[in-house]
Parts: structure tokens; sequence; C-alpha cells
């Protein structure tokens, strides 16, 4: 049902025909001999070379014989093939068929292993160690260089490099992958060589450890075992794990990874390989955090309410418990998470519509707006204008209310990449240029929270490069300001500027597709369009859809505390996450009756009447749709006939509501039963609703003098709960700081030191639901204005501090 | 500890002599032993912070050159040219008999003691004044066609506080004003010792006696009489 | 015919105070700038092209044609980079012009600026060298002072910045793409090519590195003309050079003649080997030019002859062995030398090293087996021309090269159980007579 089918842009390319080992090939111009000799099916070992790092043919294990140059000249010595491109007519002799190439390759292995620990049979890298499988290959038995007693540098074994990354030197052969990796693609070179000649090692600097959100990679493309996670140390044997190809879960990108388990356990997650969208590089909370499906308070069978307390039920009771709950209760309302695959999304915008009988139903569980409601439908809904491959053809990229290294990591690498090959300019409307902007090279519009809606609207101007072929960014934090996704929208109208809504949760644009939305059917259709809704009831079997525009997420909690609402479905939402913390727990109390989908016992279990486990993405097949509007499926990981996904949930309940006399059963009890229906009904093809930006709310109270308005996001690594469980990785999250602007800064701590190091004072922050006492550093935001990490202390800034956008003080605190 | 606000002002100085900033790295990393006596952690941070670059890189690049100390170094550095050349020459015997003398090793530094001079000594590879041999460098000032019973007159001075003079250069300065000199902060001496020792010159005088010129009319004393400028 | 000693750059050596300004203009210093200004950038470079200049550190690449290369048409700045980082084991040529006259390297860097259209240069220079780095200063300083540098360069309209910059300790810097990281403030490790500095140098631009004595020669190049300079040497190798003696020799130290000298006539020059001994084995172009002996002692030295006979001019640092010397000490030391500064880029060159001078420390003490030598001849075989620069092929030379005419010297290590030489009988200091 989603949107765009995605070929890959043709390219005309010029072509050049060589030879290689006697074979004719033709290549793309500008091919380097290493990966020609991959067409003819040649291997020729390497270490340095990796197709993603700009070449440097430090290894020299990939030499080969040159008899011509395609010049008629042939090179007198053997030439590295990671490092020579192509040319008509040349002639290349690889190990496979020249003695010259074959004993420089020897020779090259043997220089690599006199130094080598040779201690495979407790290396984490052994059994999938390119040394190890190029030295069986492409070396000799036995060493002259142990029999003539040579001796070896050794090295202290593994140093700690970051929490999560261990260094053993001495199995390093020095390819530089890791420290090319961190300084091309992740743009964090906190790791270098250091020393020279035969002691040169990888090196952090002594006060700085490897804090890289894409530390993870290095260890992956490390061609020996010299770095390694403290994660997955000594943990299992390569073969002794299974594989899985699966989509990451943290965001809206969709970036593949490989699931590596043993005897239903996940031991470790690696990136994928897909050219379109991650490459071959994942983000540290991709590749370490999964342990949350591990933990001890996840629920593993249903429970119902009795006395008060929860006790374990059969899942017939619990689902006839639930039913009956939710028909007592009066109107009812559903809530997601952000986390659901599409299908679990679909059986919960239909479970609203066929068993409760109503829209109100809204998968945003964090600050939103009628306006963005709006938004999604008319911009968003089946649109996929946009791609990966745009983002570094793009002359201008605008990023509005998005933070990509923090909230869209494989987003992020694809603009550094873009912006380190000069093509790509990055423009961010932000409070402030993060690190990440800088990596982007991006250029900082500044923009104080409210604000942002006149600054939007300038960047038409000429001196932004905003034109047809630029493309608009739009993350989530816009809705938190009225008026500028209409500005956004407006912004790409005016321009032909092209333009993607970009949520932080992979569930995300999934549940705007399936429908869990107040104002959207599935496909994309408007609840307001009779058509639409006919279509969808012809389509289900129903007699009709509710016609009247349902409560989005604020208004489910307003009813609820009021009465208007009783019954209340959630699946997947954490109070902290929601607007207003305390107004959803007042909502929950309030609720007659609450049916909690859950995969661990949270705020809402712990209220909810009928409670019932969910499988997590492991245990299910499911679809992420990514920002780009792909639909990128996954297969189960294990097979848990425990472990079901809501939409089995929903229907098991739904199942109990018709036959209490209330809609039908949802018409599939399995993924691929869902997905099937969801693809027969297909995408709206009628017009797309208009964005209407709705009435602009009583603007906030204007803060005493002195006082800041709260700008603040979530890091990629921080206490959000599906991270539980990874100490490792959260040891190397970025530590939570106050920024503040040096004229602020002065104002509360006097005159700037700058030989201070940043963070050596502490500042609190006081909003109105609470304090936080955090250190402060000098950032260039504007005037009055603070930044805050949303998720990074406590239970984060909604719920101890302030709602994002108002008003908050800060002042001075002692240590 | 920290640098002084002078030292990360001659920092920031020597950054901005270049089209780009980062060509300062090397001379900083002078000027930090300058100040430090050593490349510490506070002189790595504050390159990084200057440039904008990573510390590991600036470690990086700390630990690839090896005029950059990370042990203290003495008020004075004492190199033995051990390079093949001046170690047939008597480099070899010159270098022992130092660690004997001053009873330390390779990169090593004489104890402080009250009224007496530090020195680190070091063997080195080849210093361009092979026609010298052996040479020894003090503050990487030449000590030519050195033998053991010349260097130690060298070092025992140097302790003592005596002035000591390079053989082809001027009054020694101690190490620190040295690495100074090379943070490109020139000190007053350019014009004290000679413009060329005796080896420097012996082709020169040989022509001189044979009246053998290069012709033209441009850098060649014999055909003086004949030029305009 | 050329006489046999051309003193061009050495010529004002002997002078009062010659690295001043003043002193050099006294001599017609900063004239040649005039000659060059009057003539267009192009016939700047023509003039050093038809003069048949190559390189004088040590590869012998023709200096106009490198010029050449510069793409005109690049909008992007273009820099002139001399390398003065001699640290060639054996060579000391550079260090002593700039001691003694730092003005003609300045002078040279201005004409060859204004020729490639450079309006930044570079001089670095090893940090090893204090006093030569105090005069550079002070040079370039008083240039600034006098109107050679700076802003309409003598009225021409051209502008020229100098700086000059200290290194830190890194042979392998003078290699020239590696200079260029140290430039740049990075760790001194060669660069890939293409592209070449040429088209992609110091800070991705257009950059011409020249050694030292190539920048010196243009001044009188210029003034002179490209005749004069042709007219000396032999037929591809054009023009003088100075021929830097050390060692085992009467009068070492600096000889400037035509090319194709031979070093018997430089011994003879420099009054005989010392007294009572004779010539063992020698480095034509410093310790990366695979050794020669006696034999070789009437090969021209020039780029072509030296070539021939197996090894390479290089940089006509001729360091002279006698008999008291023991090759295999040597070649340790030099192997040593180069695991020393092996930048640890390459695989070949890094780990080769590493392991050359374990084997070879060990034959020198009379352990080991003759195999060991046909180990260290395919050890040798598998860095040269594997390497990713020329450090790693420079670190087989002497060892080849020893192997090839001192094979039974290593021999006699074995036999005798250890190094059947004195040490003491080769020192400058040794008494008269000693022998080994």
């Amino acid at each position: 049902m989603t949107t765009t089918d995605k070929a890959p842009d043709k390219v005309d390319t010029d072509l050049v025909t060589l030879t290689i080992d006697g074979v004719q090939v033709s290549v793309p111009k500008d091919t380097l001999v290493i990966r020609a000799a991959e067409q003819v099916g040649v291997q020729i070992p390497r270490f340095c070379d990796h197709p993603l790092l700009d070449p440097v043919g430090a290894c020299r294990q990939c030499l080969v014989d040159i008899p011509d140059a395609g010049n008629g000249r042939g090179f007198p010595k053997p030439q590295a093939s990671c490092t020579l491109p192509v040319a008509e007519g040349m002639v290349v002799n690889t190990q496979a068929t020249s003695e010259v190439a074959d004993k420089a390759q020897q020779g090259v292995m043997e220089f690599l292993l006199i130094n080598h620990p040779l201690d495979c049979p407790v290396c984490d890298k052994g059994g999938e160690c390119p040394l190890q499988n190029q030295a069986m290959s492409n070396g000799r038995g036995e060493s002259r260089f142990a029999e003539n007693g040579g001796v070896k540098r050794t090295f202290p074994k593994p140093i700690n490099i970051s929490a999560q990354v261990l260094l053993d030197r001495e199995r390093c052969v020095l390819c530089a992958r890791c420290t090319r990796f961190s300084e091309q693609v992740a743009g964090d070179p906190f790791i270098a060589l250091a020393e020279r000649g035969a002691l040169q090692q990888v090196a952090i600097y002594e006060r700085e450890p490897y804090e890289s959100y894409f530390s993870g990679n290095a260890i992956q493309i490390c061609p020996v075992g010299a770095l390694t996670s403290a994660d997955y140390r000594f943990r299992s044997r390569p073969f002794d794990l299974v594989s899985t190809p699966s989509v990451a879960e943290h965001d809206a990108c969709g970036a593949a990874i490989r699931v590596d388990h043993r005897r239903g356990k996940v031991m470790r997650r690696l990136a994928g390989n897909e050219p379109e969208i991650n490459e071959e590089w994942i983000s540290d909370k991709d590749r370490f955090a999964f342990r949350y499906a591990q933990v001890e308070d996840r629920i593993t069978y249903p429970q119902i309410r009795e006395d008060g307390e929860l006790r374990p039920a059969s899942w017939t009771e619990a689902f006839a418990v639930a039913a009956r709950g939710l028909r007592d209760a009066g109107a009812g309302a559903v809530l997601t998470g952000g986390r659901l695959t599409a299908e679990d999304a679909y059986a919960y915008a239909k479970f609203a519509r066929v068993s409760l009988g109503t829209n109100d139903i809204d998968f945003r569980a964090r600050p939103h707006s009628a306006e963005e409601a709006s938004f999604l439908a008319s911009r968003v809904a089946l649109s996929g204008e946009v791609t990966y491959a745009d983002l570094e053809a793009a002359p201008v990229v605008v990023l509005l209310g998005l933070e990509p290294e923090d909230e869209a990591a494989t987003i992020f690498l694809r603009l550094r990449k873009a912006a380190r090959n000069g093509r790509t300019q990055v423009v961010s409307v932000a409070p402030w240029s993060s690190r990440g902007l800088k990596k982007m090279k991006g250029r900082l519009v500044p923009a104080a929270p409210g604000a942002e809606v006149e600054v939007i609207g300038s960047l038409a101007d000429a001196e932004h490069g905003v034109s047809k072929d630029a493309v608009i960014l739009v993350g989530e934090r816009l809705a938190a300001t009225h008026g500028a996704l209409s500005a956004a929208a407006d912004l790409a109208a005016r321009t032909g500027a092209r333009l993607a809504w970009v949520p932080r949760r992979a569930g995300d644009r999934g549940a705007v597709e399936a429908g869990a939305l107040p104002n959207l059917l599935p496909g994309g259709r408007p609840v307001g369009e009779a058509s639409a809704r006919v279509d969808v009831a012809a389509a289900w079997g129903v007699g009709s859809l509710p016609a009247k525009a349902g409560r989005d997420g604020n208004a489910i909690v307003a009813a609820l505390a009021k009465g208007d609402l009783g019954g209340l479905v959630v699946g997947g939402v954490d109070p902290d996450d929601t607007v207003d913390p305390a107004a959803f727990r007042t909502a929950l109390d309030a609720a007659r009756f609450v049916v909690s989908l859950e995969l661990r016992a949270t705020d809402v279990t712990a209220a909810a009447d009928v409670v019932l486990p969910v499988a997590p993405v492991t245990d299910k097949a499911g679809t992420f749709v990514t920002w780009d509007g792909r639909a990128r499926e996954f297969p189960a990981v294990f097979s848990n006939p425990a472990s079901l996904p809501d939409l089995r949930v929903l229907a098991g309940i739904a199942d109990e509501l018709a036959a209490l006399g209330h809609g039908s059963s949802l018409g599939f009890r399995t993924v691929a039963e869902a997905r099937a229906e969801m693809q027969s009904l297909g995408p709206w093809d009628g017009e797309r609703p208009t964005l209407d930006a709705g009435k602009a709310p009583k603007p906030p109270k204007a803060g005493k003098a002195g006082s800041f308005a709260l700008a603040t996001w979530k890091q990629l690594i921080d206490l959000g709960s599906m991270q539980d469980g990874e100490a490792h990785l959260r040891a190397t999250a970025r530590p939570p700081v106050v920024r503040l602007n040096r004229a602020a800064y002065e104002s509360v701590f006097g005159l700037l030191d700058d030989t201070e190091p940043g963070g050596a004072r502490l500042a609190q922050v006081t909003g109105d639901r609470g304090s936080i006492t955090l250190p402060v550093v000098v950032a260039d935001l504007p005037d009055g204005v603070v930044w805050v990490p949303a998720r990074s202390f406590g239970r984060g800034v909604l719920a101890e501090l302030a709602s994002p956008g108002s008003t908050v003080t800060v002042k001075g605190a002692s240590r | 500890m920290t640098l002084d606000t002078k030292t990360w002002d001659e920092l920031r100085e020597i950054a901005a002599r270049y089209p780009e900033a980062r060509s300062g790295l090397l001379p900083m990393l002078h000027l930090v032993q300058s100040v430090e006596g050593r490349v510490t952690p506070e002189g790595i941070e504050a390159c990084a912070e200057v440039l904008g670059i990573s510390a590991a890189e600036v470690n990086g690049v700390a630990t690839f050159y090896t005029m950059y100390k990370r042990k203290p170094v003495g008020d004075y550095h004492v190199g033995v040219c051990t390079n093949t050349l001046c170690a047939v020459m008597g480099g070899d015997l010159i270098f022992e008999r130092l660690k004997d003398h001053l009873d330390v090793g390779n990169d090593e530094t004489t104890p402080e003691e009250e009224g007496r001079r530090s020195i680190t000594l070091e063997h080195i590879e080849c210093n361009a004044a092979c026609d010298y041999a052996p040479v020894m460098m003090v503050n990487w000032e030449f000590m030519d066609n050195q033998t053991p019973e010349s260097a130690v007159q060298v070092v025992d001075d140097l302790r003592a506080g005596n002035e000591v003079h390079s053989t082809r250069g001027p009054r020694l300065c101690t190490w620190r004003e040295a690495e100074r000199v090379l943070a490109g902060f020139p000190d007053d001496r350019a014009d004290e010792g000679p413009a060329a020792g005796e080896p420097s010159l012996v082709g020169l005088k040989i022509a001189r006696e044979r009246g053998w010129t290069a012709g033209g009319t441009y850098g060649s004393r014999a055909s003086d009489e004949g030029e305009s400028k | 015919m050329a006489d046999t000693l051309t003193p061009v750059l050495t010529d004002n050596w002997d002078v009062e105070r010659s690295w001043t300004l003043a002193s050099y203009e006294e001599r017609g210093g900063y004239a040649a700038l005039d000659t060059a200004f009057a003539m267009a950038p192009d016939d700047v470079i023509n003039a050093v092209k038809e003069s048949g200049l190559r390189g004088r550190g040590g590869a012998g690449f023709p200096t106009g044609m490198k010029w050449g290369f510069i793409p005109q048409d690049n909008p992007k700045p273009k820099y002139l980079v001399v390398n003065a980082d001699e640290s060639e084991p054996g060579t000391c040529k550079d260090t002593p012009l700039m001691l003694a006259s730092p003005h003609t390297l300045v002078e040279g860097v201005i004409i060859s600026s204004y020729a490639i259209r450079a309006n930044t240069a570079f001089i670095y220079v090893r940090g090893e060298i204090l006093h030569v780095i105090r005069r550079l200063q002070r040079a370039v300083q008083e240039a600034y002072l006098a109107g050679h540098l700076g802003k309409n360069i003598h009225g021409s309209g051209f502008d020229l910045d100098l700086i000059v910059h200290a290194g830190a300790g890194a042979y392998i810097c003078g290699e020239e793409t590696a200079l260029l990281e140290g430039l740049e403030g990075r760790r001194g490790q060669p660069r890939l090519r293409p592209p070449f500095p040429a088209v992609a140098g110091l800070y991705a631009s257009p950059t011409v590195i020249n050694n030292v004595e190539s920048i010196a020669s243009v001044p009188s190049i210029i003034a002179n003309g490209a005749a004069w300079f042709a007219g000396m040497g032999t037929e591809k190798s054009n023009g003088y050079g100075i021929f830097s003696l050390s060692g085992h020799v009467t009068r070492p130290g600096q000889y400037e003649a035509p090319l194709g000298i031979t070093l018997r006539e430089l011994i003879d020059l420099a009054g005989g080997m010392r007294e009572g001994h004779e010539l063992k084995f020698w480095t034509p172009g410093g310790s990366s030019t695979p050794l020669l002996t006696p034999e070789h002692l009437d090969v021209p030295l020039d780029f072509e002859s030296v070539g021939a006979a197996g090894s390479m001019l290089g940089t006509r640092a001729l360091q002279l062995f006698d008999e008291t010397t023991c090759v295999v000490r040597a070649v340790l030391r030099w192997t040593e030398f180069y695991k020393h500064e092996s930048c640890g880029k390459c695989t070949p060159c890094r780990e080769g090293t590493w392991w050359l001078t374990q084997t070879l420390a060990k034959l020198e003490k009379g352990e080991g087996s003759e195999s060991d030598l046909d180990l260290l001849l395919d050890q040798c075989d598998n860095i040269l021309g594997r390497s990713f620069c020329a450090l790693g092929d420079g670190a087989t030379s002497p060892i080849s090269s020893s192997i090839q005419h001192f094979r039974d010297e290593y021999l006699a290590h074995l036999s005798h159980g250890g190094c059947p030489f004195d040490p003491a009988a080769s020192t400058a200091f040794a008494p008269a007579g000693a022998t080994a």
C-alpha cells in the first residue's frame, strides 16, 4: 500500500574494457582494478581496501602484475590494485595467473604475520577473519620469521578505547580502516594513528575516548580481531550463529541489519549492506540496543485486574475480559506509540473503526497538533518524493526541526557523505550549531522555539539556494510550533523543492499509511471523504465507518480525564514521551477501562485493567515504512508461538467484541493475512486533502525578564527504554548538558573563562513541571533560548521540566 | 595546570600565519615544548582547541615526529649522531662515553641537582653535517668533529653553567629557548657564529687557489671584475 | 670545457657575514630577480627547462618540466614549497648553503614562485638545524624589509609571502608528499599519487616542491643564461652540483663541480683517503643509493652513469669508508635507521625493516647461517617495489648491494663468531695507522 517503487536512477556510464587473467571485461571507467577483478570472479586479497572509504594503498596486500597499463607499456613493479583505476586495453595478471603477483602477495602476507600474535583460537574474529582466511588462501604455511627466532612486537592486551570498544594492538594490521571510517564517514576522528614505523598504532587521546555514535562500524570493518565490542567479546563463535536479515527498529531510516542469534537469543547485530539506504553503516543504537526484549520486566503472559491486583490469565479469558470491559466502559479510544510495524498499526486502525466504532486513534505519543494531522494527511501520506540518493544529489538540503545525527542517523551519514563530496549544502533551521551540523558542513539559520515560521518564510531568499532541486526535510518536532508545518509546505510549493517528513520512530510513517490517525483511514484515505469511507467499509465488509473526525492524542487524554471517553486501548506508549506526562497518567486513572498491549511492565500496565503481552520485533515479521516511503519488510528472527504480534491480540479482542455485538472480527490473525489485506486495499487515488493549519493556539505567556524559551530534542543514545540493558552503549552517550549562549552564560555565571573546560559549572533550569541541574556549556543559541537534551536525565524534559517551547528560568547551581 | 594567556595567544598567532590553520600544528607543538618542557596533555588539548581538530589527531602528530618529547627534557638536549658514518667515525664511542659519564641511558635526563644544569642524552640520526663527523648536537646546534674527550668537556661545561658556543653557531641557549625559535619566534642570535666551517669551504678554497670558476656573471667571484651589477 | 670545480652556490661562503642581506646584495644578489621580472613567467620556466636543471634532491626530475606541469588554468592558488628537510644519511649540502647564504635560496624562491605564479611559498626546513633556521628567519625578515618579499616586489606587481616552517624530526618528510602532510600539520605519511602535487598538492592546490639546491640554482641560471648552465656537466646531466665528501678522506667537505666529475678526481682534490688507508666502499648519493666499491672510482658522477653502474646519483652524498670499516655493521646501522624512520603506513616497509634488522643483527653477531643471506635478499625482493614510497626501496639498497659486493665479509662474521673488526680503528680519532 505504500507509495513508490524505488528503482535506482539509471546512470549512463562510459565503459572501459580490459583483460584480467586472460578474461576480457568491461567496467565503468574509474573502476579500481581490485573491483574489476571481482567481475571476472577473481578475489584479490586486501585489508585496507574498502569500497566506501577513500583508497589508501597502505597494506599492499592486493599487488598485481600489470604487463600493459593500456598504453603498451607495463609497470616494472607490481601495483596495488586497490588504488589503480582501469584503463582501456590494460592487462592485469593477478595471483591467479602471475607468479610475480603471487609472490608479492605472499611476501606482504608474510610481513603482516610476523608481528601478528596468531591467537586465532581465542580471538573473536576467528572463523570470520579476513586475515585468517587470506593467510590460508594467499600465504605460506610456515613462518620464516618464527623459524629464525624473530622477536615479535608486543603490546599490553586489549585496552578500552571507549566503554564499548576494545583495541588489541597486537592484532592490528594498521590498515587504517577504522581511523578512516571515523574521520571520513562518521566525522568523529577520536581514533587516529599514533607513533610510527612498526610501533604505529591506533590510538585515542588519553582524555578523549572513542565516543562516536557509529563506533560499531569500525569494529565490523576491522579485517582482524583488533577491535571488539565489550558487548559481544568472547560471547560466541561465528560458526555457532544463525543470521537473519532484518530492519533496524530504532528510527525511521530503515537501516538493514543482520541479526545473529544462537539458541533463541540475539547475540549481536551487524550492519547489513543496503546501498540505497544505509550502505554498510548503522548507528551504535541500531547495533547494540537489542536487549530491551530480554530484560527482567518483560511481560510473558496475559494479566487481568482483579480486586485491584493484576493476576495471570489465559489468552481466552483476557480477550473476553478486555472485550467486556471495553463494551461496558462506553466510548473508547486507541493510543499507540510510534514503534508499531505497519501491519500492527493497521490492526489498531481497523480495530478502532470496526470494533470500537470510532476515529479516536492517534499514534503520536509525543507533542503534536491538529495542524500536523492535516499536514500528514495532505503532504505525507502516500508521498515518496525524496530518496536517500536524492539527498546526495540535491544542491541544498534544508533541515527543519530535525537533528539527523540524533534523530535519523542514516540520513546524517548520507548528508555528511554528500557534504564531504562537496555537492550538497545543508541548511538547518535550529536553535544552535550542533556537532552533527558541523560534520555535515551545514549552515545554521538560527531559530528560537516559536520563531520557526518567520525563519522558514525567509528561506526562499536566494542566499539559501532553496530552488526546485532542493530537498526539505521536516522533523516531527516542527509540529510544536503552530504554523511551521504550513510554512514548510508553503516553502516547498513556492520554490518547487521536494519535501519529506522525517519522524523519529520506526513505526511513525507506517502508522500514517495505516490510518492510525483521527483524520486518516488506511491508504491515505481522508476520514472526511465519504467516498473514502465507503471504499474502506466495502473492503472491510462492514456497513459503514464512523464519519465524525476523531480526537487526536491530546483530545483523547482530555476527554478521558473529563469522562467523555471511558475505554482506552494503549499499545506501546511511554507516558513520559507524551506532551503532558502528568495529564496522561491522570487520564489513565480516570479511564473506566484500560487495555494495555505491551512488551514490558510500564506505568500503563500498572494502571491497566487488562495487560496483554506482545511480541518484540524479533518474534514477528513486519514492515517498517521509512521516512522516504519505502516499505521495509522483515521476517521473524525467532519462531515463538507464545509471542503474539499486536495484530493477533487485537484480533482476539475484536472477535470477543463481535460476539458481544460490537463490530466484526478483524478478518486476519497473522501478519501475512494483514499484509495481504493492506495490499488489496491499496492506496487512495482521490484528491489529497488540503493543508489546514487551523486556529492558532493562545500564544504562550510572555516569559518574565531573564527567562528562556526551552529548546530540546532527544539525543541518539539516551535513557529511552529500548536502550535498557545496554550498559556499555549507554556509557558512550553524550553527557547531558544545558546549553546557553555566551551572553546568557555570562549573565548567570559572570565572565566566561576561555581556558576553562566546558561543563565546569552547573546550571539549574526550572520550568512549570520541575527543576533539573546539569553542567552548562556555551553554544551559539539565540538570545533567550536554553537547550537541554530531552531524555538524558531522570524521566526527561516533558515529565520533569516543561513542555518544549515554554518558558523556563536558569540560575547557577553548586556541585 | 593550564597554559597561560600569552601562550594561547601565540598558538593562535602561529595558526594565523598559514593559509590553513592546521599547518601551524608542528610549530605550535614546538611552542608547547618551549613553554612546558615537553608535549603535555594541556598542550595537546590547546592545539586541538585552537585548530578545531580532535586531540587524538594532535596526539597522532605529536607522537610521529621525534623532536616532540613526552618526558620532560633537561636544560640541554645532547644528541650524538650514531647513524652509520658518524658511528663509524666515532659517534658510537662518544655516545657510550657520555652515557657512562652522565650515568644515563638513551633518552634519559640527568637528575635535577642544585647548581647544575640537567642534560637529556639521546642518540640521533644523520643531522646533515657528515663532513664534520663525528657530530654531536646540543639543542640542535652543531658541535662538529667531536671526540669522546671533547664531548665530555661540552657536557661538563653545560652542567656547570659555563658559556658554551656551537662550533658553527652561537652561544648555546637552553632547549626551551631553542624550541621557541623553532616555533617561529626568532631570538637574537642569527648573526652569531661563522658563515661556514672549514669543511664547507674546502672545495671553494681549492678553486680559489687554482683560479677555477664557473664563468658567468653571477655568483662567481673570479668574474667580479667583469660584472656590472 | 668547464673548470674542475665551479663554485657558484658555494662561492660566497667565505665572505664575511655572507648570510646577511648586505653581503649578498654587495655581490649582486637580488639582481637576477629584476632579470626575471623583465621576463614573462613562462619564459622563466622555459629558461629553466633549457638549462637542463634536474632536481638536486636525489630523483633528478627536470625542474622546468615540473614547473610546466602546474595547470595555470586551475583557479586555486599555486604554491612553491622548498624541500629543506635534508635528512638522507650522508647528505649535507643544503644545510651549509642555507647557513652561509640563505639569501641565495630566498632569491631563488622568489624567481621560482614568479615563474609558477605562486603568491605563497614555504621553506620546509628540518627542525634539527636550529642555526640554519635562525639564518633563514633572519633572511626572510631582511628580504621583506628590503622589498624583495611582500607586495609588489621591486615594482613588478608580483606579491609573495614566504614562510619558514620548521619540521620536527621525520626523515620521511623528505618525500615530497609526506612533506606536504607535515606542512599541513599532519603525520608525515606519503600520499597516494595521482593526484600529483602539481595538480593537487598543498591544500589540494597546484604545488611545486623543489630541493633547496635546485631552487638556489635558479638565480644563477636566470642571471647567466640557460646556455651557461647547460654548458656545464654531461649530456643529460647539466650544470654544477655540490658534492659532499664525508668519512675516511683527508679533507671531507663540500666540492661544487660540474656533474660528471669522478670520485677519483674528488678524492684527489680532497687530499686522498686518510693516510695509510684505502677506499673500501662508498655511497654515491646517500644511504639509499646502492653501495659502490673502488672499481667504480672512475664512474662519472652524473645521473646516467651512476645508474648504469647499478646505483643512483642521489644527492651526491659521497660517504667514503676505508678498509677499517665493517660493512655489516654499516649496513645494520643504516637498516636500523630505516626501521626508525619508516612511517608505518605500508606493510612491506614497516614490517620488513622490523624483520631485516633482526636478521642483520644476528648476522653481525656471528649467529645464523649462510642461508640467512638468501633470506635477506628475499625479504629485500619483497620490499623493493612493493612499498608505498621509496623509503622501503632505499632500505633494501645497502643490504642488496653489500651482499653483492661483500658476501664474504658476511660469511666471515659467521666463521669468526662475531664482527672481526675493531670499531676503534675506524674512528676519526684513532691513532694514525691503526688497522682493523
